[in-house]
């Protein structure tokens, strides 16, 4: 007789020692990609112009300047000792100095990233509480109206440019209609008066009960988080439409309509359980991108976040400022993808 | 009738031919994309484009660049269809004249990610072993990279300039197409047919160029086609923040970047250069989504 | 059969409306099912799957279902309410898929599975649920119940698989089964074991099975009563028993292609298809 627990594979009965190996690369991969990051923003910053000092100090430096900062890159070391020196800086979370502001560059983009989290953050969770349900909707639906409707909505919120869209809402929802505050983060004439204690604003306002503060912050938060989250919505809808297709033509979904089971729990509790471990991923990819589309959005709307401020940079030729805030958002970047990437396995049950 | 026996030909059952079947391939594939009328609409837009660009000269009255300061900030109107901007440009002129950059853009990029993907992806995934390793670690850590700040960063350093701008582009976009090679190849590698070309005695080079690059092309080319779109978006971006093709080219991006002190009462200036971007990237999302129906249907999107 | 037949079918027809024409799946398929074993034999796109799922209301969308009767315990199938069908789903006719790699959901325990199953057709508790499920899981033959309850469809092998498939199937006790190439992704040892088990089960209960096989010997061996079928109609209707002295050619060349181990012929007949048995006999759309 055939014994009965033959088929039941060693997955439950996983050593230890495998899945810290598991962990253990992971890791490994995250630093070697860290390493790649910095290996291209040195390239960029020292090897592709034609004076990496004049790039950062500007023309308008004198000499001594000039030397110190040449003597600080290490120039008259062989480029490998440049490259380590630069990995150490970075290490120690020395970014250089802006020319703009005089500041350390790490200094700065402390200041600023919190306003692009939160912009960032917002814009996902519209992209994820909207889109979701209407990608859903329009796999459900196939080809009816409803799922016309979606993809279209769908294809115009990421072909079009995000910082046109960004202008057009203000003209239609400041200008003309007056729904909405300006751009900018707050009111001239509230400013510096809530405690920064996350950095975030409308966390802050709360914390601190200003809420006249709090509504004008959420006024010059809303469209903003608007414009970035259309593209969020867009990218996710369209990528949960495709995924619940997928699922929906499985074999596993016959057999839970052959049980019986009534058509939303079809539809939710089977085919969306199995999209959801997918969306992991997309989610993850979205928040990563919108820290990037932040940039243009942060320009258009004038809000203080770390995209207007590596803008600003560039126009001021500020290299270190530039490179610093690309290696921010960069690790950010990695970090992100990495962090659904494991979720993604803790979640699989195909996985673990 | 001649046009009877064509259909007949390329519906017949065994096709005669390598050129044949390769044509009834696409004939069947044409039939199949034509059923999807929005992926229509969208190589109508991409066609339309393309004619608009080759026949630019003939479709508008001079280059677009002349200054013609009486004229300033008309708005729409017969004579000029999209009204002028601050230098009194007739802006559809500008806009026509501004799609051959975009094409630029487009041809540039795919000439120059297409090679470089399928060359890495194929070599990687068809050779394995650490040149595998290597060779994935470098496009992991290209596609971990934010593609316009990488191009930021990159025109900071090189200054400002379409080349540039479109060298930036280049270099965050060939990763995915590295990947996608790199899982084809594997999966044809040990295809019963390749061992056959080895023991021909054909070498690596050979069999990747003739036979396994080949197979990856269609896979590639929908993606290309859906990351188009992007591409276009990202060029628009750097276009808006001045770095990317400089005045008086009328690079879409640009225009709006241009017009944009003028949206309160001249709205038409900055809006209808975005009307063209919107028009061209939803033209090769549609047409990307329904290459991609054709090719591989199962992913229903 | 004297007792009344558990389900009517009367000239059903599926037909799905492509771009490159129409494709008649089925044409007008009749026949009734009692306590029965039933085979239905064809090979691919001979719309003997596609019955099956005509039966239970799940045809791929695009696909049109006719018949004149399509009738189980008297109640009219073809006609019926989302709510009666859902009811009869399961509770009155249930159905096992091939492959238990994609026929159970890979993202959810096997346990929670077969209890859903029975949860959707009775008011009991979870702990109910649970005890049954344990119940089922040792009725179809697996030693461990606890452990596999806990453990995801790609930990198990496919004859386990198709158990625990069984299990899920006959939970809420339905009176028909239909079972679509059951065995078919199984190695040979495992089908054995497998057949066993669904035998036991239902001549203990006394269902109907529909078997839908490629597989003429197994049906052969396995059913009381055979339908063998081509092009979407139904070729011929035989006990298994009579097998050998089918009329309909087709039969015939089907049995002529069966290697026999005891002698016979040495060469292997190949199956000549009469372009005449495609010629509809029931009605178009």
């Amino acid at each position: 007789m055939i014994p009965a627990n033959s088929g039941l594979a060693a997955a439950s009965n996983l050593a230890l020692p495998a899945k810290l190996v598991k962990v253990g690369g992971v890791v490994a991969s995250l630093l070697l990609t860290f390493i790649g990051l910095t290996a291209i923003t040195f390239t960029i910053g020292r090897v592709m112009p034609a004076d990496p000092v004049l790039a950062i100090v500007g023309d308008r430096a004198s000499q001594e300047v000039y030397d110190q900062v040449f003597l600080q890159l290490g120039l008259d070391k062989p480029i490998y000792i440049q490259y380590f020196k630069y990995l150490g800086q970075l290490l120690q979370g020395d970014l250089g100095t802006s020319v703009m502001t005089g500041q350390p560059v790490a200094d700065d983009i402390l200041r600023f990233f919190p306003a692009t989290l939160e912009l960032a953050t917002v814009a996902t969770l519209l992209g994820v509480f909207v889109g979701i349900p209407m990608g859903v909707l329009a796999a459900v639906n196939q080809g009816r109206w409803i799922d016309h409707v979606v993809r279209i909505i769908g294809l115009i919120g990421y072909s079009a440019p995000i910082f046109w869209l960004g202008m057009i809402a203000i003209l239609i929802f400041y200008f003309k209609l007056d729904w909405v505050a300006g751009p900018g983060r707050l009111d001239v004439f509230y400013d510096s008066i809530v405690d920064p204690v996350s950095g975030i604003l409308i966390l802050d306002a709360a914390l601190a009960g200003e809420w006249e503060i709090f509504h004008n912050a959420i006024s010059h938060l809303i469209l903003p988080s608007s414009i970035l989250g259309t593209f969020a919505l867009a990218y996710i809808a369209r990528m949960t439409r495709s995924f619940m297709l997928d699922q929906l033509s499985q074999e596993y979904i016959l057999t839970a309509r052959v049980k019986g089971i009534p058509e939303w729990q079809v539809i939710w509790g089977h085919a969306f359980r199995n999209v959801l471990v997918q969306l992991i991923t997309i989610i993850g990819l979205t928040y990563a991108s919108l820290l990037e589309g932040s940039v243009l959005t942060e320009t258009i709307f004038s809000w203080p976040g770390i995209g207007l401020y590596i803008t600003n940079s560039l126009f001021n030729n500020d290299m270190n400022a530039v490179l610093g805030g690309t290696i921010v958002v960069g690790c950010c970047f990695v970090g992100i993808n990495m962090l659904s990437d494991l979720l993604y396995k803790l979640v699989d049950p195909r996985v673990r | 009738m001649p046009t009877a026996t064509l259909r007949g030909w390329l519906l017949a059952e065994v096709p005669e031919s390598k050129s044949q079947a390769r044509c009834q391939r696409l004939f069947i594939g044409w039939l199949a994309f034509k059923r999807n009328p929005v992926a229509v609409i969208g190589l109508l837009i991409i066609t339309s484009l393309v004619v608009v660009a080759m026949l630019a000269p003939w479709l508008t009255a001079g280059d677009a660049l002349e200054p013609d300061l009486a004229n300033r900030l008309r708005p729409p109107g017969s004579e000029h269809w999209f009204g002028t901007d601050e230098l009194g440009r007739d802006i559809l002129d500008r806009i026509i004249w501004g799609s051959r950059i975009t094409l630029y853009i487009v041809g540039l990029v795919s000439i120059i990610v297409v090679p470089i993907g399928l060359l890495i992806g194929v070599v990687a995934g068809y050779i394995g072993g650490w040149v595998d390793t290597v060779l994935m670690r470098l496009t992991d850590i290209f596609l971990a990279f934010p593609r316009l700040i990488l191009a930021m960063a990159l025109v900071a350093a090189l200054g400002p300039g379409l080349e540039n701008a479109v060298l930036a582009i280049a270099l965050t976009t060939w990763s995915p197409f590295a990947r996608i090679a790199r899982a084809e190849a594997l999966t044809i590698r040990s295809s019963d047919f390749i061992l056959a070309a080895r023991m021909q005695g054909v070498s690596t080079a050979g069999i990747l160029a003739r036979h396994v690059a080949p197979l990856c092309m269609s896979s590639v080319i929908v993606r290309l086609t859906l990351d188009m779109a992007g591409i276009i978006l990202t060029a628009a971006g750097l276009g808006f923040l001045g770095l990317g093709a400089q005045p008086p080219t009328p690079e879409w991006g640009a225009m709006i970047s241009l017009g944009r002190q003028y949206l309160i009462d001249q709205w038409w200036v900055p809006t209808m250069p975005g009307i063209a971007i919107l028009v061209v990237s939803l033209g090769f999302n549609l047409l990307g989504d329904g290459l991609r129906d054709v090719f591989d249907p199962k992913s229903g999107g | 059969m004297t007792a009344e037949p558990l389900l009517r079918v009367e000239d059903l027809c599926v037909d799905y409306h492509t771009p490159t024409g129409l494709v008649q799946a089925v044409r007008g398929v009749s026949f009734e099912l009692g306590k029965e074993k039933l085979g239905i034999v064809g090979e691919s796109g001979s719309g003997k799957s596609q019955t099956g799922r005509a039966i239970l209301g799940l045809t791929a969308p695009g696909g049109e279902v006719r018949a004149s009767r399509l009738e189980f315990k008297g109640t009219d199938l073809l006609h019926a309410d989302a709510r009666t069908l859902r009811r009869i789903r399961g509770g009155g006719i249930s159905m096992i898929m091939q492959d238990p790699k994609y026929s159970l959901n890979p993202v959810m325990t096997v346990g929670k599975q077969i209890e859903e199953a029975f949860l959707v057709h009775s008011n009991d508790s979870k702990r109910e649920a649970y005890a049954r499920t344990l119940e089922m899981l040792r009725a179809v033959q697996i030693r461990e119940p606890e452990r596999v309850y806990r453990a995801y469809p790609h930990e198990v092998s496919g004859g386990m698989g198709q158990r625990i498939m069984i299990a899920m199937m006959m939970i809420p006790e339905p009176a028909i089964i239909i079972a679509d190439e059951p065995t078919s992704a199984l190695d040979v040892t495992v089908q054995l074991q497998v057949l066993a088990v669904l035998d036991d089960m239902i001549s203990e209960r006394g269902m109907g099975l529909i078997f839908i096989s490629h597989d003429l010997n197994l049906i052969a061996s396995f059913c009381d009563r055979i339908l063998i079928m081509y092009g979407g109609q139904v070729m011929e209707e035989c006990r298994a028993t009579e097998l050998a002295q089918a009329q309909h050619p087709y039969t015939r060349g089907l049995l002529d292609c069966l290697p026999q181990l005891d002698g016979g012929k040495r060469e292997l007949a190949v199956l000549q298809r009469d372009p005449a048995w495609l010629e509809s006999t029931g009605k178009p759309a």
